[in-house]
C-alpha cells in the first residue's frame, strides 16, 4: 500500500489539492493500479530501445517565421481574471 | 420524403440525395435537429453537451457531404460553442478556434449538429466520468453506451445525427462503437490532425468517424486526412480514401492472436455470448473466402499495463494547463492542503474542477514521472510500447489483418464497475495494444448476445475488431465492408 505521505508528495508535484477522503481512496485505488501496472517489470527488456514515435515519421520541422496569432484581447477573453493586458493571479507570496 | 425515411438514410445517402436535389438539405438538418433536442438532453439519453440554436443550417448542399448534420465529440475545440472535454474544470468554455479535422469537414459541406457527451477528458470507458452525467445506452437505457466517445455513439445508434466525430486514445472510439451496435475506426496514429483536440495522452489520441455503415466511416475519414501545419505530428496520407465496395474476402489472411481470444486468461473472461458472436463472424469471413490463421503478440498481454502507465504520464503533463489563469474555472485559495496565495489557486482549482478518474490519472501519471520512478515505470513501459508494435510487424507478415473481439462484454450496467479501477480498464484489453502501436483499427457490428438483454430480448450488439498495418484503412475497410454485408446487423431497435 502506497504511504499517505507518497500520495501528499505525489498529489504536490501535480498541484492539486486532496481531501481526507480522496487521499485515503488514493492509497487503496493507485496501490491496485500500480500492483497490476508492475507486471512490466517481470518481462525481459535488455537492449529494447524506449519507443519514441511509432509511425515513421520526416520533416517536422518548418521555418521559423514569425506570423499573426491570437489577438490579445481574443487570448484574454476566457481568463477568469485579467488586469491590463495581462492574465491576472494571485500573488505568490500571498 | 418523410421523418422516417430520412433518419432511414444513410450518411453517404443523404449527402447522395442532397446533392442530387432529391432532399432538402433544410428538411434533412431539421429532422435531426428536432430529434437531437427531443431525445438527446439529460432527461433522455443525455448523449448532447449542446445542440445548435440554429434551426435552419447555413451550410452548402452543393459540396461532398450535401450539408449532413455532424455531431462532434465535446474535447474537439469549436469556435464560439462550448468545448467542455466533459469537465467542470472547462465548464462553459468557448474556445477562439475550431479544431483542424471539425473544421475540414465543415469545409466538406457538414453542418455542426450537436456536441456530445464523453468521459472527462477522454478518461473512461463507461461515459460514466463526465461531469455532464452519463450517457445511456439506447439498447438498454440502464446501460453504459460505452466511452469514452460514449455521446458520438449513442447518437448515431439511436439515430439522432447521421454520424458522429470522437476520438480514440486506448480504445475510445471502438469499444463504444461496439456498444451501442455501430461502426468506429480508429485512423493511423498522424493520419489525421489532432489540432484543437483537448489533449489526453499526444502520443496516442487519434480522431476518427462513429458511423451507421462502413461506407460512411470511408466518406468520413477521406475529408478529415491530411498533414497540417498546426500538428507536427501528422501526415500526409499516402493514397486516397476510397468507397468501399468489397463483398469477397478472397485470398484474405486472417489472424486470430492466441493472447488476444478467448483461450487468454489475460483477457479476463470473454463473454460466452461475445465469443459465440465471435466465432461465427470467423466462419462467415471464411465463407467469402478468407482464410484465418493463428498468431501470436507475445507481448499483447501487457500491453494494458503499460498503457496505465504512458497514458497516464502524459495526462499527468497535458492537464498541467488547467491552472484557473487562461480559461475556465478558477476557485479562491483555501483547500485542505493548506497551500495559500498562487499556489494555492492552483490546487484548489484543480481539486474542485477535476473528477475522481481524472485526478486518478494525474496522480498515477505523476507518480510515475516522478524521480526514482521514472525508470522502472515510465521507461520500461516505453520499452514495452517497441516489443507491442515489432509484434505486430512480425504479424503482418504472414497475416493481411488480426482480428478480435472488441470488447469482452456487452454493454454492462450503470454502476457495475464504477469501484474498481482495474475492471473497468480491462475494457480496454482489446483495443489498447493497437493503440499503442499506432495502426488502424475498425469496430463492426457482427451481433447480438446475453439471453433476454436488449429490447425484445434479442440481446445487445457485439464488436468485431479488425486491425491492419499503418495507413492501410482503405483495405481495413474494403475487408469490413465485405463482412458487414454478409453479417446484415440490423440496428433499428436503438432508434429512438
Amino acid at each position: 500500500m502506497i504511504e499517505r505521505d507518497e500520495v501528499l508528495h505525489v498529489a504536490r508535484l501535480a498541484r492539486l489539492a486532496l481531501s481526507e477522503q480522496e487521499i485515503e481512496a488514493m492509497q487503496g485505488e493507485l496501490s491496485k493500479v500500480l500492483d497490476h501496472v508492475a507486471k512490466i517489470g517481470e518481462l525481459d527488456l535488455d537492449g529494447v530501445p524506449p519507443s519514441t514515435h511509432v509511425v515513421e515519421i520526416t520533416g517536422a520541422l518548418r521555418p521559423d517565421e514569425p506570423r499573426p496569432c491570437l489577438p490579445r484581447e481574443v487570448a484574454l477573453a476566457s481568463a477568469p481574471a485579467v488586469s491590463d493586458d495581462g492574465f491576472l493571479v494571485p500573488s505568490p507570496q500571498a | 420524403m418523410s421523418e422516417s425515411q430520412i433518419i432511414a438514410l444513410s450518411a453517404t445517402e443523404a449527402a447522395a440525395a442532397v446533392i442530387a436535389g432529391e432532399l432538402d438539405e433544410r428538411e434533412l438538418y431539421g429532422v435531426y435537429h428536432r430529434r437531437a433536442r427531443e431525445h438527446g438532453g439529460s432527461d433522455a439519453l443525455n448523449c448532447f453537451t449542446w445542440v445548435s440554436e440554429l434551426s435552419e443550417p447555413g451550410g452548402a448542399p452543393q459540396r461532398p457531404l450535401g450539408g449532413v448534420p455532424l455531431a462532434v465529440k465535446d474535447l474537439f475545440c469549436t469556435k464560439d460553442v462550448p468545448s467542455q472535454s466533459g469537465s467542470k474544470i472547462l465548464e462553459g468554455y468557448r474556445p477562439p478556434y475550431t479544431a483542424t479535422a471539425v473544421s475540414k469537414l465543415q469545409q466538406a459541406g457538414a453542418t455542426m449538429l450537436a456536441k456530445t457527451n464523453q468521459d472527462e477528458f477522454a478518461m473512461g470507458s463507461s461515459n460514466e466520468s463526465s461531469a455532464f452525467g452519463p450517457v445511456r445506452n439506447p439498447w438498454d437505457r440502464g446501460r453504459v453506451p460505452g466511452g469514452s466517445s460514449g455521446g458520438s455513439a449513442a447518437a448515431v445508434a439511436a439515430g439522432l445525427a447521421p454520424w458522429a466525430l470522437g476520438t480514440d486514445t486506448g480504445g475510445s472510439i471502438r469499444q463504444p462503437a461496439a456498444l451501442c451496435g455501430i461502426v468506429g475506426l480508429k485512423p493511423t496514429y498522424g493520419a489525421v490532425s489532432r489540432y484543437g483536440m483537448i489533449a489526453f495522452a499526444s502520443s496516442l489520441d487519434q480522431a476518427g468517424p462513429l458511423t451507421r455503415n462502413v461506407a460512411d466511416a470511408a466518406l468520413m475519414l477521406r475529408h478529415m486526412v491530411g498533414q497540417d501545419e498546426a500538428d507536427a505530428t501528422s501526415l500526409a496520407f499516402p493514397e486516397p480514401i476510397s468507397v468501399p465496395d468489397g463483398v469477397r474476402l478472397d485470398g484474405v489472411r486472417l489472424g486470430v492472436a492466441t493472447q488476444l481470444s478467448a483461450e487468454s486468461e489475460g483477457a479476463g473472461g470473454i463473454e460466452p455470448g461475445v465469443a459465440a458472436a465471435f466465432e461465427a463472424t470467423l466462419k462467415l469471413a471464411q465463407e467469402l473466402g478468407a482464410s484465418i490463421k493463428t498468431i501470436e503478440l507475445p507481448h499483447a498481454p501487457h500491453a494494458l499495463a503499460a498503457y496505465y502507465v504512458l497514458a497516464p504520464a502524459e495526462c499527468s503533463s497535458n492537464l498541467a494547463r488547467f491552472d484557473g489563469v487562461r480559461y475556465g474555472l478558477r476557485a479562491e485559495p483555501g483547500g485542505e492542503d493548506g497551500e495559500r496565495g498562487l499556489l494555492g489557486m492552483y490546487t484548489r482549482t484543480r481539486h474542485d474542477g477535476f473528477g475522481a478518474e481524472v485526478k486518478r490519472r494525474i496522480m498515477l501519471g505523476t507518480y510515475a514521472l516522478s524521480a526514482g520512478y521514472y525508470d522502472a515505470y515510465y521507461g520500461r513501459a516505453q520499452r514495452v510500447r517497441t516489443k507491442i508494435a515489432e509484434d505486430f510487424k512480425t504479424a503482418f507478415q504472414d497475416v493481411d489483418f488480426i482480428v478480435t473481439p472488441t470488447s469482452a462484454t456487452v454493454a454492462f450496467e450503470l454502476g457495475a464497475l464504477t469501484d474498481d479501477p482495474w475492471a473497468m480498464y480491462m475494457n480496454d484489453y482489446f483495443t489498447v495494444p493497437m493503440s499503442l502501436a499506432g495502426i488502424p483499427a475498425i469496430s463492426i457490428p457482427c451481433g447480438l448476445a446475453g439471453d433476454g438483454l436488449g429490447p425484445g430480448g434479442n440481446g445487445l450488439p457485439v464488436g468485431f475488431q479488425i486491425a491492419g498495418p499503418a495507413f492501410s484503412e482503405n483495405r481495413v475497410m474494403q475487408a469490413a465492408h465485405a463482412l458487414e454485408a454478409a453479417i446484415g446487423f440490423d440496428s433499428a431497435a436503438a432508434f429512438a
